[in-house]
């Protein structure tokens, strides 16, 4: 685990409020017993047409090829706690999603996978998503430690849960380690409330 | 001083603070299923790591199960090799499994308040977004992801902020014909679907109060439509009730020290809350949605929205769901044509809602051009249900009786929408694609809907299908 404090990339903006998880992975590719191929069926269904051809996505147009930050609108992501969402999200090859609001189930799987969900007011997102469309090889600079986004001349501020962000700087955003750390308390803990 | 249950179940299950300002909790209880907890044995395998507490995991089969032919292989290679990989982990680790034909396997979020291991004050976790359900008994359930899964198998605890508590207190009176779904529809509907975020819900107030478990299960359900992680009742009376001489609850005194334990978890009368709803029972109509979120919902009585009367996004979210849902601006829901009715789901897939359903399905019809499925949640809802014969009442009024499982509720298993078919559904999304079809059409909606809907092949109002109090 390396941590993530400032970074940039191309952006791709996929329009839309409350952007659920069947749409960003439909429920038929969550038969898997590993994450590893979900990256080519992130969003299919709004991508290919039932024979499999290209719909003309944004997410399949030339110019946002290689795009790593996901733009979006409100309550990105809500619906159901499959971590095959952001899974595919990561394994598409994007870094970061930056939206007008995120679910709560999914910010949190999307910490722990190192994908950091970053929230602006929405007058700037909705700059900063127009920047993209216009200039779609504008870099984005997303800075963790400064609490700022830069694109082409702009510095936005951008909002983050605490605890999260600290866990990308400090590098604990996988809280395993951290979690096992704590044996002698655990067992404590399930002691006291009878959990043996 | 005063605490509400959220606080107090959280107090009681904090482990310590950890450096990111988040939380180390314990979990109680964990439930895993075959579809995001297999890649999370994967995991740990991965880092050498063994599962802590076994006995406190329980797994199921149900998103992938099919729900005709159960029969093993299963004609789906991958669905096949989920519930191997879950049968080989769950063995290797000694965790139990509730596997099909065993009488106790089904849909996890009915299987374990059934059997009794759902229990008021417990921290519950599961790698699937409804395990809200289990608030119903007082606890903290949470959906988590597959790593989560992996740090509850690891450590038996997880990492967490605290979330704020609102209480909406539904008080009064259920008009006639109006069920638990119609609450939970209209709540959702009321603050929307991201209402929620950052809260849990405690769900008060005299409705909530005479409400049985079921009821208040379909409730909880459904708090993370509305965007909040969990949803809860306090334990009570009922909530004993429903556990005394369950399969996994302590008898005889031993019983008694558990309720007085469960009791205390209760919310304090004078405890504080970081927002409050009150909603009036007489406002609720049967309930059901038009749209392609659970949130784009109306009465029965009402029209389609019309997307030019609100601005920017919103806008742009009604005409979407509109072209999707191929729906007419301004014209009555009811009437719509309906193709598939699905009774089922862990939202509405247990006794009561087939014993509610087969009530005034005697002596009534499906229409033959409607494909009627009622899918039991569980092996024991089954068993139940045959042995009051209401699976019979269900095929003689023209539904399949089928196997346990999550069947159309979304697209795991044989059981899918075809091309754009709208079905009327007791299920918990209509997100688009959610039934199996990528044009696949669902209407959302109470068991009872569901019946007048499958019997008049459109939306129908069940108040007036079946004769059930005044319509105004
Ligand atoms: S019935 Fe539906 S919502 Fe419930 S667990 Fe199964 S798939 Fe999920």
């Amino acid at each position: 685990m390396k941590a993530i404090t400032k970074f940039g990339g191309k952006g791709v903006y996929v329009e839309g409020n409350d952007i659920d998880t069947d749409r960003i992975i439909p429920a038929r590719f969550l038969k898997c017993v590993t994450f590893a191929e979900l990256g080519s069926s992130l969003f299919y269904d709004v991508r290919f047409d039932e024979e499999g051809n290209s719909k003309g996505h944004v997410l399949d147009s030339e110019q946002h090829r290689g795009a790593e930050i996901l733009i979006s609108d409100v309550n990105f992501g809500c619906g159901s706690s499959r971590e095959h969402a952001p899974q595919a999200i990561q394994k598409f090859g994007l870094k970061a999603v930056i939206a007008d609001s995120f679910a709560e189930i999914f910010h949190g799987n999307c910490t722990t996978l190192g994908i950091p969900c970053v929230t602006m007011g929405k007058d700037a997102r909705g700059k900063l998503s127009a920047l993209v469309e216009t200039d779609p090889d504008a870099e984005i600079i997303i800075d963790l430690e400064g609490l700022k986004v830069i694109c082409a001349n702009n510095i936005f501020d951008i909002n983050m849960k605490e605890s999260a962000r600290e866990a990308f700087l400090a590098a604990t955003y996988d809280p395993l380690d951290n979690l096992l750390a704590a044996s002698d308390e655990i067992a404590a803990t399930a002691v006291k409330l009878g959990y043996t | 001083m005063a605490k509400n249950l959220y606080q107090k179940v959280w107090d009681d299950h904090v482990v310590r603070q950890l450096d990111s300002g988040q939380y180390q909790l314990f979990i109680a209880l964990h439930l895993i299923h075959e579809v995001t907890s297999p890649q999370a044995f994967g995991m740990l395998k991965d880092k050498g790591l063994g599962v802590a507490y076994p006995g406190r995991t329980f797994a199921t089969v149900d998103h992938i199960i099919p729900t005709d032919d159960q029969s093993r292989p299963l004609a789906d290679d991958m669905a096949e090799r989920m519930i191997q990989v879950l049968v080989e982990a769950t063995t290797q680790n000694k965790i139990e499994f509730f596997a099909p034909q065993s009488g106790s396997q089904g849909i996890v979020h009915v299987v374990s308040p059934e059997l009794g291991l759902t229990q008021p004050g417990m921290t519950i976790c599961c790698g699937d977004s409804h395990t809200s359900t289990h608030g119903a008994f007082g606890c903290i359930a949470l959906g988590i992801g597959t790593s989560q899964v992996r740090d509850v198998l690891a450590s038996q605890t997880i990492a967490m902020d605290p979330l704020k508590v609102r209480r909406i207190r539904i008080e009064g009176e259920l008009s006639r014909g109006v069920t638990a779904k119609d609450v939970i529809l209209h709540i959702i509907r009321t603050l929307g679907v991201n209402g929620g975020v950052g809260f849990a819900y405690e769900y008060a107030g005299s409705v909530i109060e005479n409400m049985t478990m079921e009821e208040r299960m379909t409730v909880c359900n459904m708090s993370i439509e509305g965007g909040a992680r969990c949803g809860y009742v306090s334990p009570d009376e009922t909530t004993f009730e429903f556990l005394k001489g369950r399969e996994r609850v302590p008898e005889g005194d031993a019983f008694d020290s558990e309720v007085k334990k469960w009791r205390s978890y209760a919310s304090d009368a004078d405890a504080q809350y970081d927002d409050e709803v009150i909603i009036e029972a007489a406002k609720i109509k049967p309930t059901i949605t038009w749209g392609v979120t659970p949130a784009q919902a109306i009465s029965i009585e009402e029209v389609i929205p019309d997307p030019d009367l609100v601005q920017g996004l919103e806008k742009n979210l009604i005409s979407d769901a509109l072209d999707y849902m191929k729906l007419e601006v301004n014209q009555p829901i009811k009437g719509t044509k309906v193709d598939v009715a699905f009774l089922g789901s862990c939202t509405n897939g247990r006794l009561s809602d087939f014993e509610q359903v087969a009530a005034v399905l005697k002596g009534r019809k499906v229409l033959p051009s409607v494909r009627a499925i009622a899918v039991p949640g569980s092996e024991k809802v089954d068993k139940a249900a045959r042995e009051k014969n209401l699976h019979l009442v269900f095929e003689e009024a023209g539904f399949e009786w089928r196997k346990p499982g999550c069947s159309m509720c979304l697209a795991m298993n044989p059981d899918k929408l075809i091309g754009d078919e709208l079905c009327a559904s007791s299920s918990n999304r209509n997100f688009i694609g959610r039934q199996g079809s990528p044009t696949g059409r669902t209407i959302l909606m109470s068991p009872l809907m569901v019946a007048a809907a499958a019997i008049e092949g459109k939306v129908a109002d069940a108040r007036e299908v079946f004769g059930l109090g005044e319509v105004q």
